[in-house]
């Protein structure tokens, strides 16, 4: 089947597939008429049951804690598969990074992105460090911080030190970091359970202010938790695509 | 607008995934399935939405003023999660298959045997 | 519902309107064009688009979410990825 026939069988393919889920979605009741009772009955008991002002992460960290522990594991076994996929296969070599480094000739780092590059790193770790502690005020969370503190070690790949990349994020210890993270969440929820309460039910002291940084339980300490998996994760991944761009070569060369 | 938000949902569909379709690169293919995966955000957001609502965060708002359904935003965060996470491992097969093929065109892969 | 938190909701329906164009239009350029940093760019300024779209459905965290991982995680690895590649057909 040549590449125009299957063009001309998908638009008409396509087509009808569209139309049925425009048709689908017609039925729903429309733009801003949420019916739903069950968004409306968080809204009027979050505030009070859990003293944390931002309710979405009330619903991902304590009411629906569950499914979150399953996205973690989802980002646990992504970076797991990127490392197990791009493992060195039989017939490469893998040249060492400070060899790599000495003998390359690539052309060297403008100095405007080294500068715009290192003076954004620490900024970005505070803001990191922040999003991920105040998941129950503001909207910030346990996942947008964490993405935020691997994006600090990319900048730092980013201004023209890969040497200095590998050393501040060594396998072992990023692989540490990220299993006490995933462990920490499902640790927190065990411990539930060990005082004969449901899995991952609140039972740190709520605070007095609804909504202060020491406040709901255990929603600011899962959040912690879920940032530094989150990062360790996104660093392994972006380490282990550096690993195949830079030191891993076909054997013979 | 009671159905103009679906109809950009429907929209995003199709084209994302005529991109999957008719993709000669792998890499082309992989963000045209990133396409596909955010219409499915504006979905949900867009069922969850109340006309006239804030954001369901009561810091500096009084504690009952109608706000947006926060369940469906919930949902939305581990949808965006589950996409970078299957981007990376993606990714990380288009690298292989490279390595091991020699090219990224997914209508030769689908002829080359082992 | 009118409450002194939020802008007139005809105002509101406009951005919304206007965003969801722009979010259309920015996919069929992402589908059009053809792979390479390109490609990777035009996903990134997408991402942004998303991004502000979230935040006038009222989501600031989906939008936090979105920035981070659409515009920065995702291009970032779509590039090592492209790299790689490219480095080996030379």
């Amino acid at each position: 089947m040549t590449p125009r026939q299957r063009r001309w069988i998908f638009l008409v393919a396509g087509a009808g597939l569209v139309a049925f889920y425009l048709w689908g979605l017609t039925g729903l009741p429309g733009f801003g008429n949420y019916p739903g009772p069950y968004g409306f009955a968080i809204l009027r008991v979050a505030v009070a049951q859990t003293n944390a002002t931002g309710v979405v992460s009330a619903i991902n960290f304590e009411y629906r804690g569950f499914d979150t522990v399953g996205e973690e594991f989802i980002l646990f076994v992504a970076a797991a598969g990127v490392a197990t996929v791009l493992r060195r296969l039989r017939g490469e070599r893998e040249r060492s990074a400070a060899g790599e480094a000495a003998g390359r000739d690539v052309p060297p780092t403008s100095s405007a992105v080294r500068m715009v590059a290192l003076l954004f790193t620490g900024p970005v770790v505070l803001a990191g460090w922040w999003l991920a502690s105040h998941a129950q005020t503001n909207p910030s969370g346990g996942f947008q911080g964490g993405v935020l503190l691997a994006t600090a070690f990319i900048l730092i790949y980013l201004s023209g030190e890969f040497l200095a990349f590998k050393r501040l994020s060594p396998a072992n210890l990023t692989d540490v970091v990220e299993a006490v993270g995933a462990g920490g969440f499902v640790a927190i929820g065990l411990s539930a359970v060990a005082m004969g309460l449901p899995y991952l039910k609140n039972f740190l002291p709520l605070g007095q202010v609804p909504g202060a940084v020491s406040s709901s339980g255990t929603i600011a300490l899962i959040s912690f938790f879920v940032g530094i998996e989150v990062a360790a994760a996104f660093i392994l991944i972006v380490g282990e695509l550096l690993d195949q761009t830079l030191l891993i070569r076909q054997g013979g060369r | 607008m009671q159905v103009f938000p679906f109809v950009v949902v429907a929209w995003i569909l199709g084209v994302g995934l005529y991109g999957v379709v008719t993709s000669r690169h792998l890499v082309h293919q992989i963000v045209c399935l990133i396409v596909v995966q955010s219409s499915t955000y504006v979905l949900l957001l867009g069922v969850g939405y109340v006309t006239g609502g804030v954001a369901p965060y009561f810091f500096d708002v009084p504690n009952h003023t109608p706000a947006v359904d926060p369940v469906v935003q919930a949902c939305a965060l581990t949808d965006v999660v589950v996409e970078a996470a299957v981007t990376a491992m993606l990714l990380a097969f288009a690298i292989q298959a490279y390595k091991r093929f020699g090219t990224l065109d997914p209508q030769e892969l689908a002829d080359l045997k082992g | 519902m009118n409450t002194p938190y939020t802008v007139p909701v005809v105002m509101m329906q406009a951005l919304q309107i206007t965003l969801l164009v722009l979010v259309a239009a920015g996919a069929t350029a992402v589908v059009l064009i053809r792979a390479g940093v390109r490609q990777v760019l035009m996903l990134s300024i997408y991402g942004v688009l998303l991004a502000v779209l979230f935040l006038a459905f009222q989501a600031p965290d989906v939008t936090l979410s979105e920035l981070v991982v659409g515009a920065v995680a995702l291009p970032v690895i779509l590039l090592l990825t492209l790299a790689k590649v490219r480095k080996r057909e030379q």
